[in-house]
């Protein structure tokens, strides 16, 4: 499954290509930002309010003034940041549960299902919008709604693969040569598991941004005036017509990120799948 | 010189049906036993209970003058140590996520400091696993790939490799001829009996096959439903005095 129609060696030529330089100029942007900033995201210039670009501004600046690349540049250090964190939470806290839920069966495998049924029985957005709501709005109670639900995923993966390998003669014989549980879960699930808890997780780290994003728009998340892509989109709606540069650039950034996060899904997924290589 | 006995074993998945009833059987060092017997007769139940994977309701399993049942942690690892197993399918007897080198090092790894190899000699993992695959007449190039690049034949010599690899006593086959086309099925039987030669381990050969049985086995015994009915040299398998079940075997083949 990919976007642009090449044979598939061209395919995965292009993919690495694009993923390492992608990498390479988020890392710049991420190293730039700790490096040297020119202006202060926060500061407010209102007698400089909309400018359009120039040396001084190369995005120009937004409704009070401040320098929109510099908020752009910070907030992707924001955003990459939070949903790097609630990712990193979801996965130690689901792979952990799925293993044990796998693994041990019983009333702790059907207490988890329970509950992993009800978070799966609605959609992802409308949870973290209630959840964060009920907390109130700010970055951490969004952070640990996004948790809250994403968790899930993984323990419910990771259990359903330990389901299914467990059956298998080459786990029974590993039992029979006297190998621990642990040295099981590490030598023989573990390879299993990890090729699917990367993809989900690049995938996931696309949605999550989308999340943050979103909610921040609608005023959950981020508060002003933190320069967060998704608060910086709904302060710019007033100036939409007039200024519609200050809604692309946070818009163009979500856009670029998340497609990255994807195509480096794509790619893992295919780097984890040993069968694939026989294919031409 | 008995490598193990087996004695009044029983064993039930459901209350009230065994599905091992009362079986004494016992193995001598350097000897194929083979098990014959047609499908669900309790066969691989009875090869479960011996490798230890199902826990057993009744009688008892000795190995080393001890039984199984009460056996220390350290006996129980010196008896897997000296017990292994190939199964029916090689497919899904190999992690499918592991190269062939590293399925086949995972018994030795496991009993590395306990074992003093005879037969093989282990310097490096990489010439190891080269000098099993020359051992079971495999490229030892293989070593290198992942199981799904092999056929189902060569599989099966992978599996039989790893069994070999620490030296048992015993090896339970259940069964490792019958998902392979029959000039394959030829073939790992002289692998087997070869082997065994120079090796000098003992098999316990469960099979429904009963010409691969006589062919590899120089006692065999007749299993149904749970019981064990006829137990004899593979020499005297045309006598008068032959349980008649045995002789309905003999006479379908």
């Amino acid at each position: 499954m990919s976007v642009i129609a090449l044979s598939p060696k061209k395919i995965k030529k292009t993919k690495i290509w694009l993923i390492s330089a992608l990498l390479v100029l988020l890392l710049a942007v991420v190293a730039y930002t700790f490096l040297y900033l020119k202006h202060d995201a926060t500061m407010t210039d209102v007698g400089n309010r909309l400018a359009s670009p120039s040396w001084e501004h190369p995005m120009g600046t937004d409704h009070l003034g401040r320098d929109v690349l510099t908020r752009l540049l910070l907030g992707f250090r924001l955003t990459v940041g939070y949903s790097l964190i609630a990712l990193a939470a979801a996965v130690i806290i689901g792979v952990p549960f799925g293993l044990l839920a796998g693994l041990r069966g019983g009333w702790l495998d059907r207490v988890f299902m329970r509950i992993a049924d009800g978070f799966l029985a609605f959609p992802d957005t409308v949870i973290a919008i209630v959840l964060s709501g009920l907390l109130g709005p700010g970055i951490g109670n969004l952070l640990f709604a996004i948790v809250l639900v994403k968790w899930v995923n993984y323990a419910r993966m990771v259990r359903s693969t330990v389901l299914t390998e467990v059956q298998k003669d080459y786990i029974t014989i590993a039992r029979i040569n006297g190998l621990s549980t642990f040295t099981i879960m590490r030598r023989h699930l573990l390879p299993h598991i990890i090729g699917n808890v990367l993809v989900l997780a690049s995938l996931d780290f696309g949605k999550i941004i989308l999340l943050i994003s979103s909610l921040s728009y609608i005023g959950l998340g981020a508060q002003p005036p933190t320069p967060e892509w998704g608060a910086m989109l709904n302060e710019s709606r007033p100036y939409f017509q007039a200024n519609p540069e200050m809604m692309v650039y946070p818009g163009l950034a979500i856009v670029v990120v998340v497609l990255v996060a994807n195509v480096l899904g794509d790619y893992l997924r295919d780097k984890f799948d040993v069968k694939k290589e026989v294919q031409p | 010189m008995t490598v193990i006995e087996i004695n009044n074993l029983k064993k039930s998945y459901h209350p009230g049906k065994l599905a091992v009833n009362d079986v004494s059987l016992s193995i001598a060092k350097g000897e194929s036993l083979g098990l014959v017997g047609e499908s669900g007769c309790g066969k691989s139940t009875l090869a479960r209970c011996l490798l230890g994977v199902e826990k057993v309701d009744g009688g008892s399993i000795i190995y080393n003058e001890r039984s199984l049942a009460n056996a220390s942690r350290k006996a129980l690892r010196d008896y897997r140590r000296n017990v292994q197993t190939v199964f029916q399918n090689p497919t899904a007897a190999l992690n499918p996520k592991l190269k062939i080198k590293d399925s086949l090092l995972d018994p030795f790894l496991q009993f590395q400091d306990e074992l003093q190899l005879e037969h093989f000699h282990f310097s490096s993992k990489q010439a190891f696993v080269e000098q099993l695959l020359e051992t079971v007449e495999l490229p030892k190039e293989l070593g290198d790939r992942y199981p799904h690049e092999l056929s189902g034949g060569q599989k099966q010599r992978v599996t039989i490799a790893r069994a070999i690899s620490i030296e048992p006593k015993l090896i339970v086959l259940d069964e490792p001829t019958a998902s392979l086309d029959v000039l394959s099925q030829g073939a790992i039987l002289e692998l087997l009996a070869s082997l065994q030669e120079t090796l000098g381990m003992s098999y316990l050969f469960i099979s429904h096959d009963l010409a691969a049985v006589h062919q590899l086995c120089q006692r065999i015994a007749v299993m149904k439903d749970g019981e064990i009915l006829d137990v004899f040299q593979r020499d005297n398998i045309y006598d008068n005095s032959r349980h008649d079940y045995t002789k309905e075997l003999i006479s379908i083949f």
